[in-house]
C-alpha cells in the first residue's frame, strides 16, 4: 500500500502536471505533490516492520513470471526517505529559477521521482529494470531541454552510457531468470540462486550486472559521462542526478548483485575495490584542479561514491550499514553543495572559482551555511558524513573478505585528506579574500533559500550527533544481505 | 483459407473498381471495407469457421500463422487509414495500387500458413511481383524506376536460388516430398546428405534476402529510398514481418530437428545484420534512409527468433511483428507528410506540431526498446528466447550492444524535434483524424509495453481446429 502510493503520487501528479499550463501553478503543484510523497514516506517509517502496509504484490505478467511486487525494508526506507526529502528541498531551493514551459519541467521532475522510488521499492527484477529505465527517460528530456550550451552532446553521452549498461543488466537478469527453478523474477527466487548458479557462471554474470551499476555510480573508468552531464544539466536536475540517481547504482549492487551472486562478488571483490580506490584518488586529484564549481562537486561525488562501493565489497556489518547511512548523508550533503552553487551562479552568472572571491563579506548567511555543508563533505566529526565514513572505513579495515584490507583503508584514507584540500580551497577562494568587481554587488540569500539550507544543516547535525535511529533502521537489512553474501552457507 | 480467398477476390474487385468510379475517396473506402472484411474473415478462421475447401495439407492453419495474418491485415488497415491519401499522390492509378496491395496480402496469407515448400514459393512470389510494380509506381521519378529494376533483378535472382534450394531439399528427402514436416523423415541420414545442407543454405539465403538480412541486404536502402514512401512503409513492415513468420515456420517445422547444423549460419547472419544495420544507420542524413537501415537492424533482432526457435521465440515474433509494424507505420505516416526528409527537416517540429512530435517520440522509443513501450517486450522476448536455449550468449550480448548503438540514430530524430531550433513542419496541416489515429497508435504501443499479455494470451486462447 505505502510503496504503491509512493510511486503513484508522483506518477499521477507528474502526468497531470503536463496539463497545468501556468508556471506558478505548476511549481506549486510539484511542491505539493512532493510534500505528499514525503508525508507518505514518513508514515512508512512509523508503521511496524511486519505491517502488511509495507508490501504489495499483485499479478502483472503471469506468463513471464513477473509480478508487480514492491516492498519497503530498511534499505529501501532510507533511500525512499532520501528521495522524498530531496525533491521538496529541490523545488523550494530552485523556486526562483526560470524555465521555458515550466509545467513540462516540473512534470518530468515528478516522473523521474516516480521512477526513482520505483527502483528502490521494487522486489521483482523485471519491475526493477522497468523503473531503472523509467527514471532515466525524464532525466534525458530534462537535461536536453533545459541544460547548458553543450547539453545535447553531454546528455546523449550520459544516456548512451547508462542505456548500454542497462541492456547488459537486462541480459544478466534474463539469464538469471532462466536459472531460477520456478522461472520467476521475484527477489526470493533470485536470492535462491546464490547456491544454484555455479561459481564459474557467477564470475561472468557478475559483470553483466555490475557494469550497469558501475556506470550509474559511477566507478572509474566508467565515470566519464558524469562531469559533463552534471555540468550541462539544469541545476535542479543535477541535484536529482547526484543526490539520488547515483544511489541507484549502489542500491543495485546491494540489493540485486552481491546477495544474488556471492561467489562472483567475492571473486571480483579485489578488482572492483582497486577500481574504486583508483577512482577515488584520481577523482580527488582532478577535483583539486577544477575551476568550475559544478565539475568540482561532480568529481568529489565520484570519490565519495567510490568509497561506498569499496565498503560494500568489504562484506562487514559496519561497512554495509555505513554504506546505507552514507548514501543518505551524501545525498543531503551534495544537495546542499548544489544549492549553494546554484545561488552563486544565479547571482553572479558564473561558476568559475577564479572569477569569484570575498563572498563571505557580502553574503554571510550563505557563507555560514556553506561552511557547515562543506565540513560535512569532508566528514568532520559531529556531521552526518563523519558517522557514515567512520563506519565505512572501519568496515573496510576490519574486512576479512580481502587480504588487502589495510592497504585499501590507507589509500582510501588519502582521499579524505584530498577532499579536505579541494573543499577548503574552494571555500577559501570563493568566500574569503578580497571581493572583485563582480562580487562587489553581491547580496545575501533570500528566505526560501535560507530555509532549505537550514533544513539541510539541521539534518547534517542531527544525523551527525544522533545516528541511532538510522543505525537501527538499517541493521536488519544489512545483516540479511551479509548472510546472503556469505557463499559458504 | 478465408483470408487467402477473400484477399484474392478483393484484389480483383479493387482492380475493376477503377473502371466504375473515378472518385478516389470511393476507391479508398472500398479498400478499407475490404481490409475490415479480411480481418473479420481471418478472425472467423481463428474461431473455427472456415470455407470448406480441402487443401490437401498444403496449407496448415495454426494460431501462429493466423495471428500473423491478423497483425499483417490490421497493420495494412492502419497504413491505409493513416496514409491512404498519400497513396493518391503517387500516381493516377489508385485502384491498381490497392489491387496490388491486396494481392500482396494474399501472398502474405499463404506465406504465414504454408505447409509445403511449393506453397512457400508461390506465396513469396505472389508477394514479390506486386511489390516490384509498387516500388516503381512513381513512374516519372528516376529513383523509383531504378529501385524497381534493382529490386526486380535481385529478387529474381534470389527466387532462382530458392527454387534451386527447394529442388535440392526435394531430392534429399527420403521419399521425395515438399511437405515441410516430412523433410526430416529419416532423421540423421537425411541431414548427413550434402544435398540437404546445400538446399537448406540456399533457402536460408533467399529468405535472408527477402527479409533484408546482411549480407543480402544491399538492395534494401536503395529500394526503400527510391520507392514511394507509402509503399516503403508497407514493405518495411507488413511484408517483412509476415515473411519472418514464414521464416520461423519453415525453420521450425522443416529444419527444427537439424538445429545444430544450421544455427551457426543463422547466428553469423544475425550478427552481420545487426552490425551492418545499426552502424550504417548512424551515418545517414535522410530519415527515410535511416529507417531503411533501421529496418535491417530490426530484422537482425527478429532473426534471433529464428535462431532460438522455441515457444518464447514464437510468441516474441508475433509481439515483435505487432510492435515494430505499429511504430514504423506511425513514423512513416508522419515522415510522408514532412516537407524535408532529412534530420534537419525535423528541427523544431515539437513546436509546430506537438502531437506529431510526441507520438513519433513514443514510436521511436519503442523501436529503441525502452520499457513501457511494446518495443521493449518485443526485444525482451527475443533476448529471452536465445538465453533460454543456453547457447549463443555472445550473440545476445552483441545484440544489446547494437541496440545501444540504435539509440543514437533514433534519438537524433527526437533531438531534432525537441531540442533544436528550426521550422521543420509538415507540407499541409494534418487533420484531426490523422492526429487522433496517431494518438491511438501511441496508446497501443504503450499498452503493449505495460501488458504484452493483452495481445498474446487473449488472442492465442481462441479455440482452433482444422
Amino acid at each position: 500500500m505505502i510503496p504503491v502510493l509512493l510511486i503513484f503520487i508522483p506518477l499521477v501528479s507528474g502526468l497531470v502536471g503536463f496539463l497545468i499550463k501556468n508556471e506558478g501553478n505548476a511549481r506549486g503543484w510539484a511542491l505539493l505533490s512532493s510534500l505528499a510523497t514525503l508525508v507518505i514516506s514518513l508514515w512508512g517509517l512509523t508503521v511496524a516492520k511486519t505491517s502488511p502496509l509495507l508490501h504489495t504484490n499483485v499479478a502483472w505478467l503471469p506468463d513471464l513470471g513477473s509480478r508487480f511486487a514492491v516492498g519497503l525494508d530498511g534499505l529501501s526506507q532510507i533511500l525512499v526517505l532520501l528521495t522524498a526529502v530531496c525533491f521538496p528541498l529541490i523545488f523550494v531551493a530552485t523556486w526562483r529559477d526560470q524555465y521555458k514551459k515550466a509545467w513540462n519541467f516540473y512534470a518530468l521532475m515528478l516522473l523521474s521521482q516516480a521512477g526513482l522510488i520505483g527502483v528502490f521499492v521494487a522486489t521483482d527484477a523485471l519491475l526493477f529494470y522497468f523503473f531503472w529505465e523509467l527514471a532515466l527517460i525524464p532525466v534525458y528530456f530534462l537535461c536536453s531541454q533545459w541544460g547548458g550550451e553543450r547539453r545535447i552532446a553531454a546528455t546523449f553521452k550520459f544516456f548512451v552510457y547508462t542505456f548500454l549498461g542497462s541492456l547488459l543488466m537486462l541480459v544478466g537478469i534474463i539469464w538469471l531468470y532462466w536459472h531460477t527453478p520456478d522461472h520467476s523474477f521475484s527477489i526470493e527466487s533470485f536470492y535462491g540462486l546464490r547456491t544454484r548458479v555455479s561459481g564459474q557462471d557467477q564470475t561472468w554474470v557478475f559483470w553483466l550486472l555490475f557494469v550497469a551499476f558501475a556506470i550509474k555510480m559511477p566507478i572509474w573508468p566508467l565515470h566519464t559521462w558524469q562531469p559533463d552531464a552534471y555540468e550541462q544539466s539544469p541545476t535542479a536536475t543535477t541535484m536529482v542526478l547526484s543526490a539520488i540517481m547515483v544511489k541507484m547504482g549502489l542500491f543495485g549492487v546491494i540489493r540485486w548483485l552481491v546477495p544474488v551472486l556471492p561467489i562472483g562478488s567475492w571473486a571480483w571483490g579485489d578488482t572492483v575495490s582497486t577500481a574504486c580506490i583508483i577512482g577515488m584518488i584520481y577523482a580527488s586529484l582532478v577535483a583539486i584542479r577544477q575551476d568550475d564549481l559544478k565539475r568540482l562537486v561532480a568529481y568529489s561525488s565520484i570519490a565519495h561514491v567510490g568509497l561506498m562501493c569499496l565498503a560494500i565489497f568489504a562484506t562487514t556489518t559496519t561497512g554495509m550499514q555505513g554504506v546505507m547511512i552514507q548514501m543518505f548523508n551524501h545525498g543531503i550533503n551534495i544537495l546542499g553543495m548544489w544549492i549553494v552553487i546554484d545561488l552563486i551562479e544565479r547571482q553572479f552568472g558564473t561558476r568559475k572559482i577564479s572569477q569569484l572571491g570575498g563572498l563571505a563579506q557580502k553574503a554571510p548567511g550563505l557563507a555560514i551555511l556553506l561552511v557547515v555543508v562543506a565540513l560535512a563533505n569532508v566528514a568532520l566529526p559531529l556531521t552526518n558524513a563523519f558517522v557514515g565514513e567512520f563506519l565505512l572505513f572501519s568496515g573496510v579495515f576490519s574486512s576479512t573478505a580481502t587480504q588487502y584490507n589495510v592497504v585499501f583503508t590507507v589509500v582510501a584514507g588519502l582521499s579524505i585528506i584530498l577532499s579536505a584540500v579541494y573543499t577548503l580551497n574552494m571555500i577559501q577562494r570563493v568566500f574569503f579574500g578580497n571581493t572583485n568587481a563582480l562580487t562587489e554587488r553581491g547580496v545575501d540569500i533570500k528566505a526560501n533559500e535560507k530555509l532549505v539550507l537550514a533544513a539541510i544543516v539541521v539534518l547534517i547535525v542531527v544525523v551527525g550527533v544522533y545516528p541511532k535511529p538510522m543505525l537501527e533502521l538499517t541493521k536488519e537489512t544489512a545483516e540479511m544481505i551479509l548472510t546472503k553474501m556469505n557463499y559458504k552457507l | 483459407m478465408n483470408a487467402i480467398l477473400l484477399s484474392a477476390i478483393w484484389g480483383v474487385v479493387m482492380m475493376f473498381s477503377g473502371i466504375f468510379t473515378k472518385s478516389k475517396t470511393a476507391i479508398r473506402n472500398t479498400a478499407i471495407v475490404g481490409l475490415v472484411f479480411l480481418l473479420i474473415a481471418n478472425f472467423e478462421d481463428m474461431i473455427g469457421n472456415h470455407v470448406p475447401i480441402d487443401v490437401h495439407k498444403m496449407l496448415f492453419f495454426d494460431t501462429f500463422g493466423l495471428l500473423g495474418n491478423s497483425i499483417a491485415f490490421a497493420s495494412t488497415l492502419l497504413l491505409v487509414l493513416l496514409s491512404g491519401r498519400d497513396m493518391e499522390k503517387v500516381g493516377n492509378n489508385l485502384a491498381e495500387y490497392f489491387a496490388l496491395v491486396f494481392f500482396v496480402l494474399c501472398g502474405v496469407a499463404i506465406v504465414t500458413t504454408f505447409n509445403t515448400l511449393l506453397m512457400l514459393f508461390l506465396g513469396i512470389e505472389i508477394i514479390s511481383i506486386p511489390l516490384y510494380i509498387l516500388t516503381g509506381a512513381d513512374k516519372r521519378n528516376l529513383k523509383s524506376n531504378e529501385a524497381s529494376l534493382k529490386y526486380f533483378l535481385m529478387g529474381a535472382f534470389s527466387t532462382g536460388l530458392m527454387l534451386l534450394g527447394i529442388a535440392f531439399l526435394y531430392g534429399a528427402s527420403q521419399n521425395g516430398t515438399f511437405f515441410i514436416d516430412d523433410l526430416w523423415t529419416g532423421g540423421p541420414t537425411v541431414a548427413a546428405k550434402p544435398l540437404f545442407m546445400a538446399g537448406l543454405l540456399l533457402v536460408l539465403v533467399s529468405m535472408g534476402f527477402k527479409v533484408s538480412a546482411a549480407p543480402f541486404h544491399f538492395w534494401t536502402p536503395d529500394v526503400y529510398d527510391g520507392a514511394p514512401t507509402v509503399f516503403t512503409s508497407f514493405m518495411a513492415t507488413i511484408v517483412k514481418v509476415s515473411i519472418f513468420i514464414g521464416f520461423v515456420r519453415l525453420f521450425e517445422e522443416g529444419f527444427g530437428d537439424a538445429q545444430d547444423k544450421w544455427q551457426v549460419f543463422v547466428a553469423i547472419i544475425t550478427a552481420a545484420t545487426l552490425f551492418i544495420g545499426n552502424v550504417t544507420a548512424v551515418f545517414q542524413q535522410s530519415v527515410k534512409r535511416m529507417l531503411a537501415y533501421s529496418s535491417i537492424a530490426q530484422a537482425g533482432f527478429m532473426l534471433l527468433a529464428v535462431l532460438a526457435l522455441n515457444s518464447v521465440s514464437k510468441q516474441g515474433m508475433l509481439l515483435y511483428a505487432a510492435a515494430y509494424s505499429v511504430a514504423t507505420i506511425g513514423i512513416f505516416a508522419v515522415l510522408i507528410r514532412m516537407k524535408d526528409y532529412t534530420f534537419e527537416g525535423f528541427n523544431g517540429l515539437a513546436r509546430q506540431q506537438p502531437v506529431l512530435a510526441a507520438t513519433v517520440t513514443i514510436f521511436l522509443l519503442s523501436l529503441a526498446g525502452i520499457p513501457l513501450t511494446g518495443g521493449f517486450f518485443a526485444k525482451y522476448y527475443m533476448l529471452s528466447a536465445v538465453v533460454s536455449s543456453g547457447h549463443f550468449l555472445w550473440l545476445v550480448i552483441f545484440a544489446v550492444l547494437c541496440a545501444a548503438v540504435s539509440v543514437y540514430y533514433y534519438f537524433r530524430v527526437i533531438q531534432a524535434m525537441y531540442f533544436k531550433d528550426g521550422d521543420g513542419t509538415t507540407e499541409v496541416e494534418p487533420g484531426a483524424g490523422f492526429k487522433g489515429l496517431l494518438v491511438v497508435l501511441a496508446a497501443v504501443v504503450i499498452i503493449l509495453g505495460v501488458c504484452p499479455q493483452s495481445l498474446l494470451s487473449i488472442l492465442s486462447k481462441f479455440p482452433y481446429t482444422w
